[in-house]
Formats: structure tokens, sequence, C-alpha cells
């Protein structure tokens, strides 16, 4: 038996309030995502008092850690649910929405500003990318950002409404840079040097978060290289 | 001018909305979930196209003809050739948005994969489905940004309006705030497999309920072929659903076997000396079930033969997957795997141009029922997502025009969730009525059971049972057995009577059941 303890939140407005629920892993596998959609689809969902309890809201999609659907604060660290098992945590685990953007309703947030900030940094390619072999590595890995928001949860210089825009935007824009086209480097490498450069805080909270297992450093530091020290560094993975 | 509604945006909604913004229409995108929560991001194996880069002398004609070939001769040809002739373009597109397909010495590499004589599949370790998606994403943004394409996150189809056989629009719903509201003009449906008539047995998203199926059902909208299911032949259990173990696993040389006097029976390599572990889908799944129910053994994925390099250079997230959701090394040890549900040939109506049985609706993608017959081949879903897309973009912007009412035909009145017991219990009646082998008993119990199950109060719940019945009624009717559809009681092809598109249509309060033609097309 676990016990899940879920800040609830009827809607933004709402007051938010922990709530208790049991929960008997079916199997050794079973995750937090498990146990959501066990609570939920039980006929009369009623808390660890007995209380009447309204379904949970949260998302989820693909259930393995390929979409960044999930994600959530977990005994105090961002994380996909379907990515923790419960076998990991003892008594008691503490699930709450993602702490850097609005709140909907339960542990569903509003990430929108994620992709305000990508149009805003025009991330796309302007011309035909330079889809070099040797880029090939660092554009793989940059494309695989679940866009998730778990990066930014911990990161202390991130703000929805401030210059920087985290990691969360400066892996996509990885993507760019590693094939980037003449016409478009230096409003892209500007971009770069404003947004992420000069904000990041070299805190490395990030590192070690990312659900997709995304080297953060290399990334940066290929980034770094061809927005800052103008030079391609090849990945060495 | 109208927006042209697009509704989801995976693979093939991207693709419509980037083609129409292309030719400088305005659509409106919408999707319960952003682009990077899709299912399309779930693609694992490869894009096909006959690039011809491994001196294999491939060519598109011979795509079309192993495309067709899996899917039994129920595929239409000439949309399938197509398909095949603007494959290669495709590819050099996607290279140009950026995603980083592999390649040595600025060409791509391609590998083997089911069913198919030439290296044909164009890859990115074993996340292909990602970095096209990030591609388009970020192809579809730069229209974004110039306001071509106005994007409705968080937005749900509830339903369409419907006049005469003709669509005026669309009915959605904010998830955020719950507001419901009519968006008048034409609509690509785009919303991909439905995979929640069969929770927790297939290896798709939990996104996909299948409601929007069941919704455009119950109006009058024609599906076709909803006998095809797709069982991929390595799955695994994982809490909730099934994960897929890609068909690369064995494009790269992974064997099946099964344990017979305590050594490895590589059952496939003996039965079929040619193409052994990549034979079609359908092949390697029926056979994997009749092995496994005559010797009762676990049949197994040997990749123990894989050189470092292929683990580390194109299957390390592959193998990274089953370390974490198996606990089992797969350089070092074999996985135990079983077929599961991958993939829905069958879907809504269209014809080549993608054109559906109500004028102004189109439909592309899995939700469709184009390219692939009775079976598809592993590397066509991506692409048959992205080209579908494309043609239904073409098709109705080329059809644009006229008034769309502001005040729509039908209202729309939202339902309560379905309840998870609800859909447990049709999954259960689906799953016996439509497994890997099928015979008329099983489909008529299952038909019955289905009409047996108490009226609910919730409308969509019955759309669902309706919906259901329209697929247990096509596998009945198919007395024959073709690709993915596999009938004890008839287990012969026969294409003097079945080589034909099985429509069915809610009609006058009931489900009918008609046979059209491969390759009719409609006329707008």
């Amino acid at each position: 038996m676990i016990e899940l303890m879920i800040l609830r939140r009827e809607n933004r407005d709402a007051k938010p309030c922990w709530q208790r629920f049991d929960y008997e892993p079916q199997t050794p596998d079973d995750t937090l995502a498990s146990a959501l959609t066990a609570l939920n689809a039980r006929e009369e969902l009623r808390d660890a008092e007995g209380n009447p309890a309204s379904p949970i809201r949260w998302e989820c999609s693909c259930l393995q850690k390929k979409c960044g659907t999930c994600a959530m604060v977990i005994d105090g660290r961002p994380r996909l649910a379907c990515g923790a098992r419960l076998s990991e945590f003892k008594k008691t685990v503490r699930v709450e929405p993602l702490r850097k953007f609005p709140v909907i309703a339960d542990l569903m947030v509003d990430r929108s500003v994620m992709f305000r900030n990508l149009k805003e940094l025009q991330l796309w390619f302007t011309a035909e990318a330079k889809g070099k072999d040797k880029a090939m590595p660092v554009a793989y890995q940059s494309s695989r950002c679940l866009q998730c928001g778990c990066c930014l949860d911990v990161c202390p210089n991130f703000r929805p409404d401030g210059k920087f825009t985290g990691m969360a935007s400066a892996v996509p824009m990885t993507r760019v840079l590693s094939q980037i086209p003449e016409t478009q480097k230096k409003e892209m490498t500007r971009a770069y040097r404003l947004h992420v450069y000069e904000g990041c805080g070299k805190s490395l909270s990030c590192r070690n978060i990312c659900p997709a297992g995304l080297d953060i450093d290399e990334i940066l530091l290929n980034s770094n290289a061809i927005a800052v020290w103008k030079r391609f560094l090849q990945s060495a993975s | 001018m109208e927006r042209i509604k697009i509704i989801g945006a995976g693979l093939a909604g991207l693709s419509a909305a980037v083609r129409l913004a292309e030719m400088g229409i305005h659509s409106t995108l919408i999707s319960i979930q952003p682009s990077e929560r899709a299912q399309s991001v779930m693609a694992e194996g490869g894009i096909n196209a006959a690039l011809n880069t491994m001196g294999e002398d491939d060519s598109p004609a011979q795509h079309a003809a192993d495309t067709l070939s899996a899917g039994v001769d129920l595929a239409d040809p000439a949309a399938v050739e197509d398909l095949a002739c603007h494959a290669p373009e495709i590819l050099s597109w996607l290279v140009n948005l950026g995603a980083p397909l592999s390649r040595r010495e600025g060409r791509i590499i391609q590998r083997n994969f089911g069913g198919q004589k030439k290296k044909r599949t164009a890859f990115a370790h074993s996340s292909t489905g990602k970095v096209l998606m990030t591609a388009l994403i970020d192809e579809c943004r730069k229209y974004e940004a110039s306001a071509v394409v106005h994007r409705l996150c968080h937005h749900e189809f509830l339903s369409l309006s419907i006049r005469e056989d003709h669509c005026e629009g669309v009915w959605v719903r904010d998830d955020y705030t719950g507001e419901t509201f009519f968006l008048p003009g034409p609509v690509i449906i785009a919303s991909g497999g439905i995979n929640g008539f069969f929770p927790g047995m297939t290896t798709g998203t939990t996104s996909n309920t299948g409601n929007a199926a069941a919704q455009l059902f119950s109006q009058g909208v024609a599906f076709g072929n909803l006998e095809f299911i797709q069982y991929h032949p390595t799955t695994v259990r994982i809490p909730e659903k099934r994960m897929l173990i890609s068909e690369a696993a064995r494009g790269e040389g992974g064997r099946l076997f099964i344990y017979r006097d305590g050594k490895p029976r590589y059952f496939m390599e003996e039965k079929y000396p040619e193409l052994g572990n990549l034979m079609p889908r359908d092949v390697v799944s029926r056979e994997m079930f009749t092995i496994s129910r005559e010797t009762g053994e676990q049949v197994w994925l040997d990749m123990r033969g894989l050189s470092k390099k292929a683990w580390k250079e194109r299957l390390e997230d592959l193998r990274e997957e089953i370390l974490y959701y198996m606990a089992i090394d797969p350089a070092k040890d074999p996985v135990p795997v079983s077929p599961g549900i991958h993939y829905f040939m069958g879907g809504i109506w269209v014809d080549r141009f993608h054109h559906t049985n109500i004028s102004n609706l189109y439909a592309a993608g899995e939700c469709a029922c184009q390219y692939h017959g009775a079976n598809r081949l592993g590397g066509n879903s991506t692409l048959g997502a992205i080209y579908g897309g494309r043609v239904a973009a073409q098709s109705a912007a080329a059809e644009l025009g006229g008034a769309f009412p502001n005040v729509p035909y039908e209202g729309c009145s939202p339902e309560k969730p379905v309840s998870a017991q609800h859909s447990f219990q049709l999954r259960d009646i689906l799953r016996d009525g439509l497994g890997i082998l099928r015979d008329e008993d099983g489909i008529r119990k299952a038909v019955e059971k289905t009409g047996a199950m108490p009226v609910s109060a919730n409308m969509m719940e019955e759309k669902r049972k309706s919906f259901a019945m329209a697929m247990l009624l096509s596998a009945l009717e198919r007395r024959e057995s073709r690709g993915a559809h596999t009938r004890a009681d008839y287990p012969q092809k026969d294409d003097e009577h079945f080589r034909r598109t099985t429509v069915v249509r809610y009609t006058d309060g009931a489900i009918r059941l008609s046979y059209e033609r491969i390759g009719t097309e409609v006329h707008p």
C-alpha cells in the first residue's frame, strides 16, 4: 500500500489543498501514472479518510516517456508520472503540479508560455537546413526535446515573463543552430546569446533532470561553440 | 473565406496545415494536446522512400509493388503509386527542414524493414517519428507566427454540423474553460487511430480515445475496412499498455525463436527462407500466435547478434527503453515478446484525393482508410500520414469556396466522459471477437454481447457501442482470410467475392454494410 498526497485545486482560482489517497500497486512495475489511472477508474473515488472525491485532473498520452505530457512534481522533483515507479518511494509520495506554470486544475498546468517563447524566438528554418553529416548527432539529440517543462521547473533563472527562455528553448534552438543556413546565422546567434547564453546562471540545476535523458552540458557546449565562440564543435556522442 | 479546420496535430494534421500555408490558405489547427504529445512522436522504425542510396537498384515502382503486395491487393493501386512516387521528394523536403535522418557521406542511410526486398527505410535511431514531428512542428510554427496557421491547443473535437451530406463546420470544446463553440468551414480529420477502443492492449497513446471516430460514424460518415487491425509481432506488456519493440530490431538482425528441447528454434527462418524474420507483420504475428498455441512456448526476440556499432549508432534508444521497462539488456539476453495492437488499417473511408462521403470533409493519417489495404508495411505510416495530409490539404484548397453559415444546422450537446467500466467492457468484447484468429462463432458472440450491453444515458457510450458493432459486422461479413483478418473458418483468400472495400455507414438509425470497388472516387 502506498499513500499518495496530491495537491488538489478545483480550478485556477481555487485555493490548493492536500488530499490523501491509498493505492495498492497491482504489479511491481506500477508507476505513478498507473496509480492515477486506477484511482480515476474507480466507480466512486474516495480519499483515504473515506470522503467522496472528484476525479483527479491530470494529463497523459504515451505512458512511456516519449511525449512529456504527464510531467509533475513528484516528491519535490519534476518528473514524468509514467517514469516514476511506485517501488522507488517509501510509504508516501507527494504529488503536485509543475511550479512555473499557471495551474488549470489539480495536476494540469498551462505550458503555453514555452510554445510562445519558441514562436517569439523564431525557431524555424528560413532557408534549407545545412544537414552536414557531422551535425547529425547534435541535431538528433536536440530534436528529442519533449517540451515537458521539467528543466524550467528547477531553473532558478527562468521566469515565465523573463527574457531568459531556459533549456526548453535552448535545446530546440540547438537543432536549428547545428544546421544553420548562412542567411539565418546572424539573427539566430543573436537570439541565442540574448535569450539563453546571457541569462543562464550556470547553476546546472537542470542537469540530470531531463526525462528524455538529454545531455544538457553537451547541447549547451555545442550551441555556445556555434553562437558564441563561432566554431562548430562536433558532438562526442 | 473561411479557414480550413484541421482536427489533430500529429504528422497528418501538421502536414495538411503546412501544405495549406504554402498555398497561402489559412487554417485552424485543433488538438487536445500540443503536437509534441501526439502519437506520431512515438513512431520508431522509420519512413519509406525509394531513394536508392544503398546500391540495390530500388525504385518507386518496387516500393508501390511491395506496399500493394503486403496489403494483399486491397489498397488502391493508383493511390499507392502516388504515395511511392512522391516519397523521395517528401524525404528531401524533410531533410531541408532539418530532420536529422541518419546519413553517411551526405547520403541518407536506409535499412531493411519487414515485407520489403530492398533497404528502403530511412531512420533516426528508433525515434524517427519524434524527429520528423520536431521538423514539422518548427515549420508549422513559422506559419503560426504570421497567423496563417491558427492553433487551438487544449481543444477537443465534439461533432460536425452536416446538412444533406455537406459539412458546415465543427463543434469544439476548450478543455481549460469548458466553453463549447462552433467553427464554420471545411474540415480535415487527422485524429489518429482508435486505440481507445482497446485500452491497455495497444502500443498507441491514451489521448486517442476513439470518441472522434464514434461521433463521426454516428453522423453518417462512412468507414472502410474496419476489420483490419494490425497486431505488431514484437510488443511487451508494461503498466497500462503495450510497448513496441521496433521492427528495426529485426531489420538490424534480431531473430525470433522458441525453445524446443532446451534449444532455440528459429521458426520464421525455417519456414520463410527468403525474408525470415522480416516477413510482413500480419504473417509474423500469425506464425507467433500459432506456434505459441501449438507448443505452449513463449516466443523470444534474440538481438544478441547485433553489432556494438548497430546498438550505438542505430538502436541506442531502443536498448535503453528495454532496459528501463523490462530490466533486460537486449544485447545480452533475449526478450520475451508477443503480438499487440499497433495500427488500424481501416478508418474513415476516403478516395485517393482524401475525400470522404461527405462534401467539405476530408480525412488523412491513421484515422483514414488509405494506402495500407489489409496490412501495413513498417515505415509506411509516417509516410502515409505526411503524404495523405498534403493531398487532403490540396483537395480542400481546390474545393474551397461558398458560404458557411455561422448558425449551424446541427447543434451540439457535449456528453460526460465515458466511464472506465464501459470502456473495459467494450474492450473485452472486441478483444474476444477481433483477435489475431477469428471465426464466425466468436464474432457472433461478440455481436450478441455488444447488443446486450445495457442502454446508457451517456450518448457517447451508445455511439461507441454502435461503432464497435460496425467493426464486428465488418469482420463477420468478410468470409475469407486476407492480411490482418484471419478467419479459422475461411482460411483462404477469396478474390472473387472479397477483393473489395468493406464500407460501413450509419443511416436512418441502422448500421448498413456495403462493398465498394477498390479505387472508387468521389466527384465533388
